[in-house]
Parts: structure tokens; sequence; C-alpha cells
């Protein structure tokens, strides 16, 4: 056993305000590598941006040299004002190796970095690497690592010291698997060992079930458990804090809203738990202190439990021995700086040593207390994706979560569910079970409609949800309060008639005035509107108080910036001087929307700190950099609702508010807040209003000639068929009312639309369908700017790999670009110099321009135009070495603006990849094909000397990517009448491959272009997932290229099965043409290079592990 | 389904001015409305950051007369489990004593329906039941800022219908009060081969106290607080001094002169004593140390408690009002042995050479932390010692077959 990197693990009296303070920090550590945990996914998603910069936050005050690896650019950790260097590089034992190499670090940060980080550390131990280096594991030792990630000697641990776990039999073969639920008996649970989220876990009840889901599981990882399951029991999490020489707190608990069986990154949270007694609170913080200490954790760890709803009977189901998404939600709903302080406690210092950074007058070595409860709900994105599976279980599939702060259960549960997404009022119900008991029982992303639906509309009683769905009859007792609430306010028939009394009430528990008005308004003639209840409301002095979150409920004054409103008070904390600037976040973490967005937020508000304003963020997603304790003069943890904010904006005596940094959510509020007297900094609404309005947008471009592909907004099928017809197949329609699957397709043909627009949507006047001809294998490219008065200031062009057609947010993107003449880089300029000049820009815009060469010269057709920040600031901004946020808040202000410079002219003699991520392994069933609507996750970026170099550094950067080595199989499918297939295998045949087709036409179309390879034929058993596992490991197929034409309709599909067990049995998946064709180029170019690295003794580091300021020459941003 | 609270009765809570309780004119009043009994009340109103224990908190003998305000604002969730079940040593499976001890208590929301396996009522029938008044609705946030500018204030809760309630200065014979009127004994399971004795000095005791005692192996016979212990003190293996309500110099006349004289016994030098509390502070003046009084007290369950002697820091549950001077404590004796590092005020002192220490935080908990239960091991080990040392010499002479197995009024 290896000994302690602490000289000491006695305790002394030693506290940060006593005499005595002496700490005795680890020796002989200035660098210190810190591990991020790369692309965002489902399971590991912003909080690690979060928790990776409170660690280097705190080394930094240390003192010590960081270097952090992080392939995630859109990230605030990977910037130069934090680590002092950045690789962005695939966060694999393989390339921290090389980097361990070129920096001999002292020591190495693990627990910052997720599953991931833990991962990587684990296995550079085991290899020895870091032995071989002499590098120090800074907090948490690795073998507590080990002990808490395998569930055998987690278990063996456990006993040692009389803790419940709950009896886990280790199988690793279906068959065994089988056995071991015969042992405890179904129903049960199966979960697999070092795995991210609970991937490849669930739930059987029966053999069958069993069999099927011990198959996929052992797909995923080479050992699995079988549990008994504890479904309907209460679960409940803490979180814990030890330091090296033993004292211990826990931070905060958290009790789940759905009973034990759902992840609890899927579960409705609340903070602090509200059912359990003194006794079982007790209990559970007693145990999780005695199992923190037992297994030797020094840092922060993550304790969750099963509790019997009727006796304090438990069981605990995991430890976490690194910060986690529910650490990151902890720290958001106390205050306390989790990471911060655990990163502190790895360099040395004990708990009392360290100062509550948030009072800075009492030690870190407490408890908060809350006066407030805090709502987490997590936000899902399944009706994105075809064929996926709803159910939510045991394997985490959610993208995002809210957190919303309210000081009763009511307000702050309401404020959440608006926080998911602006079309939900509060809580409310849903139409759309069919079998609404089933709804309750089996829970799925809608399950808590179900219950609105259940308790609101149909009459059903507490007890009969709390027996269907086994949620304690205390959330449902407060459910039904808003229940009550509903049925007072809808006796009402107008604003005149509601009295103050019960609008007060309405308030108190957690009513928007939107939803204040739908209730006058149904069953009545009344129309009133969300403003007449707001200035009613007004009228009657009724306006939100603002409360301090301070983590000791007011028991000291402290001077904290962390706030939340609530109706629930009489008196505000604060007093409203500031006049600061309003900043609004991004909100909730989507598909579509993420943490690039909290990197302009962020850089907004330092911008706007530089230049002497104080500052104000609204934001309320605990996954963020942004609602960081000590990033703005003040933070309110709030909703982006425009009845939040103009009220904020008005408390405040704001000076103005930036909406154009967090993405589109804050943007869909902003005529509104401008109508209301906010003053908005940077373009005006209504200019932003031409670019969303299509006629508006249309007409704009006509005038200042740019062009665009022809468009129609159409009312009627009819209308649409002669559109169709008219530009011609494929169209691209978006139909302003979904029913079903995704809201934006590509259309072939004219039965297909009509399909489209009858069954998935409705098209009526009211409803009407914006269609544009879609133009095929045309190149796409993203331009972003900022502008000032209408004039640009900075600009970057970045070619798209794949065609026109894929989501921007799914494309791989090249900066700058490598295929671009000089004259088509002046052009763009032009329609960017236009664009912003006719919108009269003053801030960020983005364009998607589509260049289209189809008939003689080419011709550049925008086809999308938001005027604000966009998903590529950070990548543009971190590539160029210009940061184009802050170029937009000189803009905003109108001070200190930067001279006009052509980046573009400049030459580079390196090229960025940006590349997606995509977590298409959580969401069961769901087919991995690109499309016009967004499936990425997150993504990441690296820098090469080539775009070849770089693109192959980005796609080995994508979370769990293994490069296929030869001699192993690569399998191929798809469309064959085009020349893409050809293209990649004319790349990949002459590497040593073996090369599979599953049927004959694809052979022989392969073998065409294979130079004399032979493919294999191999048949592929559809509906035996262990059958065709088999045959995937005897063929030792590695890799799959699957370029079909189109998306599957059926689950028999074979390219569909061949897509979707790549992804099953993790498997590198090609599935577009042009990226297909780009790493097959790469293979043939790399591979050589990486089978001799990866021979080679000694360590070789390849050519692209360099930092980003070596690529750059210098240090921006 | 009836609105609760559209038809509580409405209320007043109102914090008077401390320096003057007797004027009317300084006071500030929040409205709320009432669901515990229908009657007004007054008291020293007290605030505690704890986030669970309203039961546990509210029989806990320390609160006699306050006001209660929680900084947790739904309380009443999980109801209130059963004030009569009795656990394997006859103690209160539940509760801290068999009744409310706070006047009143002040929460921000009230939750009028409840859900706990352990609940055999909520917590408004219960106050009903027990005569005690309850308020909510009231931002408490704001309340704990006044009470902590101006301290623990005289206030007043009012209820609509109900007499109006003069703000009063706090009473000074709380621990008579609270204490039980005669010797009770509480008897050490019969598997414990050779139990311990020990003798406890009731202040106000809490039922976990004794039950923290008699799990470890000990009978204990709980004496009222006035009791002459010396006279017995040679009969038990240690001596236990209670927490309890109120200024420890209530019991200059009672208490403290017993513990004095008790410490100055030649022939009691090696017998173990260990206080909580208020056992704490009348341990402190008996050996010569003063006592003071905190602005506002801490009554919480995450308060950090520093060990003078190992470096350790516990987090601990507290109720008090007041505090040992340490500056004040004679060199020769003890020495402080916990420090509160959120405000440096004492948490506990060890004598330098005899088996005696005290605190003033409660490592008994309910409600609250456990982590500092190891104090009660550390006393039995003093206790194993002085057995060692005295053989059989010590022994119970008192019939305690003859005495209450509860508390005494």
């Amino acid at each position: 056993m290896s000994t302690s990197i602490y000289s000491s693990t006695e305790p002394t009296t030693s506290a940060f305000n006593t005499d005595e303070y002496n700490p005795q920090l680890v020796e002989g550590v200035e660098s210190v590598l810190v591990i991020g945990s790369g692309g965002l996914s489902i399971g590991q998603a912003g909080e690690f941006d979060y928790s990776g910069s409170q660690a280097i936050k705190a080394l930094k005050e240390a003192n010590k040299k960081t270097i952090l690896v992080n392939p995630n650019i859109a990230t605030n950790q990977t910037s130069h004002s934090l680590a002092d260097e950045i690789y962005y590089l695939p966060v694999t034992p393989e390339y921290i190796t090389y980097i361990i190499e070129r920096e001999r670090p002292d020591a190495i940060l693990l627990t910052f970095g997720g599953q991931t980080g833990l991962n990587c550390g684990v296995a550079l131990d085991k290899a020895g690497v870091l032995a071989k280096y002499n590098i120090k594991v800074l907090g948490t030792p690795i073998k507590t690592l080990e002990t808490s990630e395998d569930r055998d000697l987690f278990a063996q641990a456990l006993k040692e010291i009389d803790i419940p776990t709950a009896e886990s039999i280790a199988c690793e073969t279906v068959d065994a698997a089988l056995e071991a639920a015969d042992i405890v008996g179904f129903p049960v649970i199966v979960r697999s060992a070092y795995a991210l989220g609970g991937l490849g876990s669930g739930f059987a009840n029966n053999a069958q079930e069993m069999k099927q889901l011990a198959s996929q599981s052992l797909s995923l990882a080479p050992q699995i458990l079988v549990e008994k399951s504890l479904k309907g029991w209460k679960e409940v999490e803490y979180e814990v804090v030890r330091d090296r020489v033993g004292n211990c707190i826990t931070v905060c608990n958290m009790e789940n809203f759905d009973p034990l069986g759902i992840h609890t990154g899927d579960s409705i949270v609340f903070a602090p738990s509200q059912t359990l007694s003194d006794e079982e609170f007790h209990m559970l913080r007693s145990a999780a202190i005695k199992i923190i200490r037992h297994l030797g954790v020094i840092g922060e760890c993550n304790v969750q439990y099963a509790l019997s709803p009727d006796s304090l009977d438990y069981r605990v189901i995991e430890v976490n021995a690194r910060l986690s998404r529910s650490s990151a939600l902890a720290s958001k709903a106390t205050g306390y700086p989790l990471a911060y302080t655990a990163a502190k406690i790895a360099l040395g210092y004990t708990l009392p040593e360290l100062p509550n950074p948030i009072t800075k007058t009492t030690v870190a070595n407490f408890e908060p207390s809350l006066d407030y409860i805090v709502a987490k709900i997590p936000r899902w994105d399944l009706s994105k994706f075809q064929h996926v599976n709803r159910s939510v279980g045991s394997s985490m599939k959610s993208v995002g979560e809210v957190m919303a702060i309210g000081r009763n259960f009511e307000e702050a549960f309401q404020k959440a569910i608006r926080q998911i997404d602006p079309s939900f009022i509060g809580f409310q119900g849903s139409d759309e079970f069919d079998d609404l008991d089933n709804a309750l029982s089996e829970p799925t992303d809608r399950r808590w409609l179900a219950v609105g639906q259940a308790l609101i509309h149909e009459g059903y009683s507490v007890e009969k949800v709390h027996e269907l769905t086994k949620i304690d009859s205390w959330f449902l007792f407060k459910c039904m309060n808003i229940v009550d609430m509903y049925k007072d306010l809808e006796q009402v028939n107008d604003l005149e008639s509601l009295d103050k009394e019960l609008l007060l009430e309405a308030k108190k528990l957690g009513f928007s005035d939107a939803q204040i008005a739908l209730c006058l308004n149904k069953g009545s003639d009344s129309r009133t509107s969300e403003l007449e209840v707001r200035s009613y409301r007004k009228s009657f002095g009724i306006v939100p108080f603002v409360k301090r979150i301070d983590t000791l409920a007011a028991e000291f004054p402290a001077q904290t910036n962390y706030l939340y409103t609530t109706y629930n008070a009489t008196k505000s904390d604060i007093e409203f001087t500031d006049n600061g600037v309003l900043v609004l976040g991004s909100g909730v973490y989507r598909i579509g929307s993420s943490v690039e967005f909290d990197w302009c937020a962020v850089n907004t508000t330092k911008a706007l700190r530089k230049e002497g304003k104080k500052t104000i963020m609204i934001n309320y997603n605990p996954e963020t950099v942004s609602t960081d304790f000590d990033e703005v003069d003040r933070l309110y943890f709030e909703e982006l609702s425009f009845e939040r904010v103009m009220d904020i904006y008005e408390l405040e005596n704001s000076e103005g508010c930036v909406i154009s940094v967090g993405g589109q959510l804050p943007q869909n509020i902003a005529l509104k807040l401008l109508h209301n007297g906010a003053h908005i900094l940077g373009t005006s609404p209504e200019d932003i209003d031409k670019a969303e309005n299509r006629h508006k947008f249309s007409t704009i471009l006509d005038s200042i000639g740019v062009n665009q592909p022809e468009w129609s907004e159409l009312s009627s099928v009819e209308e649409a068929k002669v559109f169709a017809n008219q530009v011609g197949y494929p169209v691209l329609i978006r139909p302003s009312y979904v029913l079903s699957g995704a809201a934006m397709s590509v259309v072939t043909g004219e039965h297909e639309l009509e399909v489209k627009l009858t069954t998935a949507s409705d098209v009526s006047p009211d409803h009407p369908v914006v269609m544009s001809k879609f133009i095929e294998g045309a190149q796409e490219i993203d331009v972003d700017a900022v502008a000032h008065n209408g004039m640009v200031l900075v600009h970057a062009i970045s070619e798209h790999v794949e065609n026109a057609g894929i989501h921007s947010g799914d494309a791989t993107l090249v900066l700058p670009p490598q295929n671009l003449s000089q004259n088509i880089k002046d052009r763009l300029k032009e329609i960017a110099d236009k664009v912003a000049k006719a919108w009269n820009i003053t801030g960020p815009f983005n364009m998607q321009i589509i260049k289209d060469d189809r008939d003689e010269g080419v011709s550049l057709k925008v086809i999308e135009c938001n005027i604000r920040a966009s998903r590529s600031f950070p990548f543009v901004s971190k590539v160029l070495g210009v940061n184009f946020i802050e170029a937009a808040v000189q803009a905003f202000l109108s001070k200190d603006v930067p001279e006009p410079v052509n980046l573009m002219d400049k030459a580079y003699d390196y090229v960025a990849t940006k590349v997606p991520q995509f977590s298409f392994t959580r969401l069961a069933g769901a087919d991995p094909f690109l499309g016009v609507e967004m499936a990425s996750t997150g993504e990441v970026a690296s820098f090469g000397s080539n775009a070849l170099e770089s693109y192959w550094t980005a796609i080995q950067s994508t979370m769990n990517f293994n490069v296929p080595l030869p001699p192993s199989g690569i399998l191929f499918g798809g469309d064959l009448s085009k020349n893409y297939l050809g293209e990649v295998v004319k790349y990949v045949a002459p590497l040593g491959y073996k090369l599979y087709a599953t049927n004959e036409d694809t052979k022989k179309y392969l073998e065409t272009f294979s130079k004399g390879v032979s493919v294999e034929l191999i048949e592929f058993p559809k509906n035996d997932k262990r059958k065709l596992r088999e045959l995937f490991q005897a063929k030792d197929i590695s890799a799959v290229f699957n370029l079909a034409a189109k998306r599957a309709e059926s689950l028999e599909d074979v390219d569909y099965i061949m897509r979707r067990n790549a992804i099953d049995f993790a498997l590198p998946l090609f599935n577009e043409p042009q990226t297909a064709m780009l790493f097959a180029k790469a293979m043939s170019l790399k591979i050589a290079e990486k089978v001799k690295v990866l021979e080679s003794k000694d360590v070789i580091v390849p050519h692209e592990v360099r930092t980003w300021s070596e690529y750059l020459h210098c240090k921006p941003i | 389904m009836p609105n609760f609270k559209s038809t509580a009765p409405k209320a007043k809570f109102a914090i008077y001015n401390n320096s003057n309780p007797d004027s009317e004119s300084g006071f500030v009043e929040f409205q709320g409305y009432s669901f515990g009994a229908p009657v007004s009340c007054s008291g020293e109103a007290v605030f505690t950051t704890s986030l669970v224990g309203y039961p546990e908190s509210m029989t806990d003998p320390s609160y006699k007369g306050q006001i209660l305000v929680f900084t947790q604002p739904l309380i009443g969730n999980y109801g209130v489990p059963s004030g009569e079940e009795r656990d394997d040593f006859n103690l209160l499976k539940y509760l801290e004593s068999p009744h409310i001890h706070v006047r009143g208590i002040v929460v921000a929301e009230y939750a009028w329906r409840y859900s706990h396996w352990t609940a055999v009522e909520s917590l408004a029938t219960w106050c009903q039941r027990e005569n005690v008044t309850a308020i909510g609705g009231i931002d408490t946030r704001a309340v704990v800022q006044i009470l902590r500018e101006q301290g623990s204030s005289p206030s007043t809760i009012t209820v609509q219908g109900s007499f109006i309630p003069k703000p009063i200065k706090p009473e000074t014979d709380l621990v008579k009060i609270v204490s039980t009127k005669k010797p009770f004994f509480v008897k050490a399971l019969s598997s414990v081969k050779t139990p311990f004795n020990v003798a406890l000095i009731d202040c106000g005791v809490k039922e976990n106290i004794i039950r923290c005692l008699v799990e470890r192996g000990a009978n204990v016979t709980v004496f009222p607080y006035d009791y002459p212990i010396t006279s017995v003190a040679n009969q038990f293996d240690g001596i236990f001094i209670s927490n309890g309500p109120g200024d420890p110099v209530q019991c200059m006349e009672s208490t403290v002169p017993e513990l004095k004289k008790l410490l100055e016994t030649n022939t009691l030098q090696d017998l173990p004593i260990f206080g909580i509390c208020l056992g704490h502070q009348l341990l402190a003046l008996a050996s010569g140390g003063k006592t003071i009084k905190l602005g506002y007290g801490n009554r919480a369950h995450n308060i950090p408690a520093l060990d003078l002697t190992t470096g350790q820091c516990h987090i601990t549950s507290q109720n008090h009002g007041y505090a040992v001077d340490v500056d004040t404590l004679p060199e020769s004796g003890f020495k402080p042995f916990f420090q509160n590092l959120n405000d440096k005020s004492n948490e506990g002192m060890i004598h330098v050479s005899r088996p005696i220490f005290s605190t003033q935080f409660h490592p008994e908990a309910k409600g609250g932390p456990r982590d500092s239960a190891v104090l009660f091991d550390r006393y039995f080990d003093n206790m194993s010692q002085y057995r060692a040392l005295k053989g059989p010499k010590v022994k119970l002479t008192l019939n305690t077959s003859s005495l209450a197995t509860e508390r005494v009024f």
C-alpha cells in the first residue's frame, strides 16, 4: 500500500481565525495537471465546467501552475484567465500520458472531471504511469477511488463497518446474471461497474427481461451487478466533505420526489430533505460520515441511499468519491463552494483552516442551514429522437436540469417547472395520456404531467396517486395546494373581481401572472392578459422580495451576492442602489443550447466589470459557472421569464439589459422587455424581430441584394404542394404546430409531404408551415461576427465539413477555412457588412450561409441569421485568439470599441476543428442518424497544424472513441447509389483491416473500390442482440461506416440496426459521408504512426500534443 | 378539500425592543395565521437554524418558556410521533420529555397535511392539545435579522379572539419548573452484567441524555436540581449534570453550591463528572468561573466545535443563550476543552488532572448531529478507571426500587 502524500493525518488546533493557524500543505507540488471531463454528454455535462473552474481557482490562489486537459472548447475552465496551460486533447490515458511526458507535473487532480477523469486516473495508476513520473494524486487516493468504483470491494468495505448495502452479485455472463436474479429474487436491478451515469443499468421483472438487459449491459461493461430492487423506497443523497485529518461535514442532503428506481440525474429533487425526521436525517448523515472516513476520502464525496418509507431500514446504493452532478447541485443549493473547498483540501488544508468563502468570517468546517427550499427538475429532449424509449429508470437520459429556489414547496416547484420550458405555465396536466394510471406507475420524462393531470383534471385523490407512483404523500399534498388555488382562481371571472388576498396567496404559491390570467379566462369571457395581471398586481404593491443565500439562515450577517426572489416574505435582504447591468444567462442546458452560452454570459460579465459596470446575472442552471458565487456583483438564481426579469429590472433600477449572449431563451422575451420600458443593450429587439420574422427577414435580404433559398409560409397542404413543385423537391419544412416527432424535416416527395403535414403536424391558417427549397450537396458556412452601429468589427468564417442539411449544431466546423477562395471570403465579409448595416447591429450575430455551386458561378445564400451570440462564439474566439464577446460588450457600451479588423485575412499556421459530441449511447433505441434537427449534446475541438491532424485529434476527443486499429474489422453499409462509401473503402482497404458487409450488393460495390482487398459477407441476426454481439466480437469489428441515404422507417431496417448496435457496442460510428471520408483520409495518414506510438516501449509524443498557447504563439482570453 | 390557511384564525407576532420590555412603543409586528392553541402567549423569542427535529426541540426542557422561531421554512411536514411510546429502557421513544416546553412557535409555513410512518397526529393538533401557541406565515428570515441585531427579545404571539399578551422578562426559576420533583431511577438492561451507577442532576434533562447513559450500560438515578448530591456521591461511579433552561445564575443558591461542595470533597477527587450545556455552565460557576449572556445565543445543528486537546472539529447541536467566560476559569483547575469556531465562544472545559469535563454543546443530539457522542464513551472510560481504582468500595445503597421510574411532577 502506498503511503499518503500528506505528511500528517493527525489533526492540530490550526484554524484560519486562530493564532495557531499553520496549514501543512502537500510539499513538492508546484504544477498540477487537472483532468477535465470532455464534451458535454448525457450523464456528464456542465457541472464539471463549474467544478473544474473552482478547482483551478483554488489552485491558482495557492500559486500552483495548472495544466488542464479538456477538449471542450466552449467551457469556461479552458481559459487562460484560469488555467496556465490548456491542452484541447482527448481525455484518455493515452493522451494524458503524452502530456505528462511533456509537462512533468508534480501532481494530478482526478476528481473534478467526472467519471471520465476518475477512470483515466485509475487507468494511469494501473499502467504505472503515475508511479513512473512520480506524480502525486491530490485528494482522495487512487485506492479509495477503486474501492468506491468496484461494487465487490465497495460492498466488502461497507460490510466492515456494518453499513447495509443492497445485496449484489457480480456476473460476467448472461447465464450467471440469470442465476443471480433467481438468488436475490425478482424484481432486480442490474448495474455495471465503472459506468457513467448508470449506463447499462436497468430493472428486470422476469427472466426474459433479465436476459435482454444482461446481454446489453455486458456489451458495455465486462461485469454487471444484479441486486434486489428496492422500488418504492425513498431516495436520499448526502454530500460529504472530509479533510486529511478526518474532519467531516455533510454540506447538504437532498430528497428525490421520485422514489427509488429513477436515476438521480433523472429525478426531481428537493433540498434539503422534506419528509425525513431528525432520527432518519441523522442516521443517514452519521452513516455517510462513517463511510467516507472508512474509505479515506480526502475531498468531496456523494452517498446515495434508499430509505424505507415505513421503517428505519436503509441501504447504501452508491458512493461517488468525486465531484458529481449532485455535488454541483448541492453547491448551488446551499451556496457552499464544494469544488473549491475540495480542491483546497486536496492541497492539504483542513476544514477549520479554511474560511467559509461566503461569509468570510466563519469557518468552512460547518454545515449550511437553508431557510428556503430548492427544487431541481431534469430537462429531457427525447422528442428530438426517433424510436427512442421514453421510460426513465436507472440509466440517465436527461440533458440538463433546472434549479429553483422558493420559501415553500409550491413556489420552488412551479418556478422550476416553468424553467424547464417556457411553454409550461407551472404545475399542470396534459391530456396526452391514453392510460393515465400507466403513465403514473411507469415513469417517463412526462410523469410529473401525469401527476398534474390526475390531481388537477381527473379528480384523483392523493392516496390514489401515491399508490400508483409511490411519490411520498407529502409532496402530493403540496401539489394539492396548487390544485386548490387553481380552483379558487377559476371561480374568479375577471381581474376586477380578484381580491388582493387571493392574488397574494396565488403569488405565494408560485403562480405566474400568465398562469393567473389563464385561470381567470377559464370558463369565463374575460381575456385577461399577463400584462394586465402584472399591472393589477403592482397596483396592490404586490411585488417579489429579494432574499439572500448565505449558507447560515441569516444567523450571522453575510454580504453575499447570491439572491432569489420570493413572495413569501415581508422584507428584502438587500438595497437596490447598484443600477447594475442585467445579463440574461442561458437557462437550462438542452440540445441546441449549452455550455457555450454560459461561456458567453460569463465573458459578458467579465467584460462589463472591466469597463467599470456593476453586473447582475439572472440564470437558473446549477451546472453553470455563471451562477458561481464570485463571477458577478449580483446573482439572481431565477426564472428567465419576462415577468421575473422585468421584476428584477425594476427592483434593481437596472441601467440596461443584455439579452443577446444567452442563446434563444432570453432573446424570446427581448421585445416584451423593450415594450415595457427596459433598456436593451445592443441591437434593438425591434431590429432583432426583423430577423426572426421570416417575412421581414426575407424582404430585407432582398432589398440589400443578399441571396437566400426560395421559401414561403403556407397555410394548407395544397399550397404546400404547389410551392414544393414550383421550387422542386427536396424541401425543408418547419411546421409551427408539431403533433409528433421532430419539428423540422427534409421532404423528398409529394407523398412524404402529405404524410408529414397531416399526421405529424397540423397545417392551417392558425398553424402555418414555413417551407424552403432544400439545397443538396452544397457546402455550409458559419459566419460569426460582432458589429457596432451597423459596422462589422470582427468576424470569423468557419467551414462545415458536412454538407447543408445537417443541423449546424451537429456539424463539424473547421477554422480558419481551408477550402474557400479569397473571393468567397471577401463576398462573405460583404454579406456580413450588409446584414450588420441593414439590421443596424450592435453586438454579436451569426449567419449560416450556403455555398451553392449547382449553377454557373457560385451563389452564397443566407439560410439563417441570428442576431445574438451563437453556439460557436467560444470556438471562434479561442481559435482566433480574439474575444468576440468582449468586443460585443465594448460595442454595447460604445466604450473602448476596437478598430474593425479582418481576422480572415490573417495567416494562421494552425487549424482547429470542432466536432459534435453525441449521447446516443444513453438513448436506448434512438436512431443515430443526422438531419436538420440537432441531436448532439456537446462538442469538442482540437488544434492541429493542418485540417486532417486537427480532425484526427478532435474525433478522438469525443467520448469513448477508440481508434480502430488493423487488423480488426470494419463494417460497411448504406447507400450504394453514391460513391461516398467507396471513397471511404479506397482509403481504408490498404491499411490492413478486415472489411465486412451484410449483403451481396454492398460486398460487390465495395470490392470495386477496395483495390483487391476482399470484403467478407456476414449475416445479421436482426432480432437477437446477443448473437449480434457475439458476431461483432467474433469478427473483431471495431468501427462502422453506415452511410444510409435516409432515416430508417422501421426498427427492422438493417442500416438502423447497424447504426444502433455500433452505438450499443460502443464502437465508432460514421453515419455521414463527408466526415466518413475525412476520417478515412485521416486514418490512411495517421494509423501507421498511431500503431507505432502505441507499440513503442518509450513514450513517443505525437505531433498534435501541443498546448493551445503553443498553437497560437500567445495566451489570449 | 378545505383551505386550512384561509380558515385559520389570524395571529400576530411582535418582537419588543430588548432594552425596554415593558414599553409597548418599541416593537416590530408580523402578521400571520394561528395553527396551534387558540391562546396568545408571551416569552423570549429565540431562533434555531436546525433543518429537522421540531418535535425534539419543542420538548427539550431547555426551551422552557421561550418562543421558538424556526428558520427552516417548512415545519410540520412529518407530523408528530407518539409522546407515549417508550423504548426498552422505558424512556420516551420519540420525544425529549413528556410535554412541550416552548410557549409558542413561529414558522414561515406550516404543513397542514403531514406524511410519516411515525406520525400519530399533526403538529397543529399536538400544539392545541398541549395549549401551545403556533403562528405561521411569518417571514422568519426577517425575524432572525431582528433577533440577530437586538438579541433574544421579549415577544408575544397574539391570536385573534384571545387575550392581548404583554411582553415579559424571562422567568428566573425555570430550572425549578422543569426539574423532576423527586428522584427517579432508570435501570440498565438486565443483559448488562455490572452496570455503572450514574447520578444525574436534572436541571431539565433531555430523554436522550438518559438514553445515552443507560444504553452504554449504566443505571441512572435522576435527582432534582437542588438535591444534596454530595451526600450520595460516594455511592456512584459518576456524576452527570444535565442541560436545562435559562440563566445559570438562577442556580447560584441551589445546584452551584452543591457542586462546589462536591468538587471540594477530598474523598471524591477521582469521581468522574460530565456536564452538558447548563450542566457545563453550572460546573464552571461552581469552580469559580463566570458566565455571560450571549447576544442571541447559539441554537443550531451545524456549529463547529474544535477539540482544543486533539484538533478534531465536531459539528454540534446547540441550544443555549449563555456561555462560560473562558477567561474566568481558575488557572489551576480547568482548561478550555472545545471552542466554537464561529464566534469563538467557549464550548467546554476539562480538568487538568481529574476525570471531569463538560461541554456547552449536546453530544447526545436529538435533534442534530451525533458526531460528538464519543464523549459519552469517554465518560464511561473514566468511570471504568474510577471503578478499577476504587474497587468494590463504591456501592449504591440507595433503595432504587422504591424510586419512581420516570419524571415526577
